[in-house]
């Protein structure tokens, strides 16, 4: 059974191996088909018209599903390896051993954003940035440079606070949950974490920064708390939602799952801790 | 990985027909009607920036992409641009970053390219 632990909790051999598989889903090109397909949709959500990835309620189960995806491609080059998951409001300085050289590395060089240490900076050859929207080819990070403060806990708990999952008009300008973990609107949780990073990772190919799923790891896992503290709630809408993916419809670009399989995320893997 | 989605062909394609017709063809995503008389568009703009032009005007034809109504240029490269629902924009180099105004969103781009060229959309 695939347990997700926190990212400071991890062993240096867990380490070694997450980053070997990283790398070995890069160098086979089966990685760049992950970031080539976020951005598709980065690209293609948008609040009036067909939102499946982003800015919508399935913004939650389209990236467990993807993260799914992810880790099975990882553990089919090591079966023991399982997602980290980073707690951005506890591990909130450039200074957190997720960025030291023996895991991701560190920030990027004033001059061009350049990451220059650890597994994915550009000198090891391993890691070059194909997916892209401008000619840069290395990494790029600036941790803490386009806002100075990730979320604090404080502002975890209000949002997991909200008893209703989502609300109409069900995209970047909703109430409810949904919303608010990812961004759009109050204390700005997931939206602010990409931006804190900057680099690749406020960009919509940010996957191309293994971050990235560390990151989203740890959204899903506030979404399995809130479903915790919120039994009553469930995913909304239910049904007869244009251009909007209801509880029993499948996902693009998957077409075989609906949020419905993807409430519980016990059957596909279990954390390290709730 | 699963096969290319819809959404993916279509961006695809787009892109392809941006780049071998440069603004002469009509990608399958553009709304000709909303893009000529959007009258919550925001008025053009065309300036230097650190160094380089950036240029804003309502979309029409080939560069209506996604109804965003609004086209952007670096360099005479096109930003992709979207708007969300309360009325700012994000751009594909600062997606998760609302800011004000599609000027805005265009220094933001220039701030965060330093310098690099932008390539066609979406580049893979």
């Amino acid at each position: 059974m695939t347990v997700r632990k926190n990212q400071a909790a991890l062993t240096s051999d867990e380490k070694r191996r997450f980053t070997d598989a990283l790398l070995e889903l890069k160098r086979t090109g089966r990685y760049d088909a992950f970031v080539t397909t976020h951005n598709a949709f980065i690209l293609g959500d948008t609040d009036h018209g067909e939102r499946t990835g982003h800015r919508s309620p399935s913004f939650l189960p389209w990236h467990r599903r993807f993260l799914l995806a992810f880790e099975r491609a990882l553990q089919e080059v090591d079966p023991s390896v399982a997602l980290p998951y980073w707690d951005w409001t506890a591990d909130r300085s450039p200074r957190s051993s997720l960025w030291a050289p023996d895991f991701l590395g560190g920030t990027g060089r004033a001059l061009d954003g350049r990451v220059m240490d650890g597994p994915f900076a550009t000198g090891t050859g391993k890691w070059q940035i194909t997916v892209r929207v401008d000619g840069r080819t290395f990494l790029r990070r600036s941790l803490g440079t386009a806002v100075r403060e990730l979320p604090t806990r404080a502002e975890v708990e209000s949002v997991l606070a909200m008893p209703t999952y989502d609300m109409a008009p069900w995209n970047s300008a909703s109430d409810g949950f949904r919303n608010h973990l990812e961004g759009w609107r109050g204390p700005n949780l997931h939206n602010r974490v990409h931006v804190w990073v900057g680099g690749h990772m406020a960009t919509g190919a940010s996957p191309n920064d293994p971050v990235f799923w560390l990151h989203h790891a740890y959204v899903d896992k506030l979404w399995a708390q809130w479903q915790r503290r919120h039994p009553g709630s469930g995913y909304l809408p239910v049904a007869g939602t244009p251009d909007v993916v209801d509880l029993h419809e499948t996902m693009k670009p998957w077409n075989d799952t609906r949020p419905a399989d993807l409430l519980d995320h016990t059957p596909h893997y279990t954390f390290d801790t709730d | 990985m699963p096969a290319l989605s819809r959404r993916q062909a279509l961006t695809t394609a787009a892109a392809l027909a941006t780049a071998a017709a440069g603004v002469a063809a009509a990608p399958a995503t553009a709304t000709p009607a909303r893009a000529h008389h959007d009258p919550h568009s925001p008025a053009s703009f065309d300036e230097v920036y650190r160094g380089r032009r950036i240029q804003g005007r309502p979309a029409t034809g080939a560069h209506a992409h996604h109804g965003t109504g609004y086209t952007v240029l670096i360099d005479g490269v096109e930003l992709h641009l979207m708007r969300n629902a309360d009325g700012t924009w994000i751009s594909v180099v600062s997606h998760y970053d609302p800011v004000p105004t599609p000027r805005a969103a265009a220094r933001a781009a220039v701030d965060e390219l330093q310098g690099a060229a932008l390539l066609p959309f979406p580049a893979n």
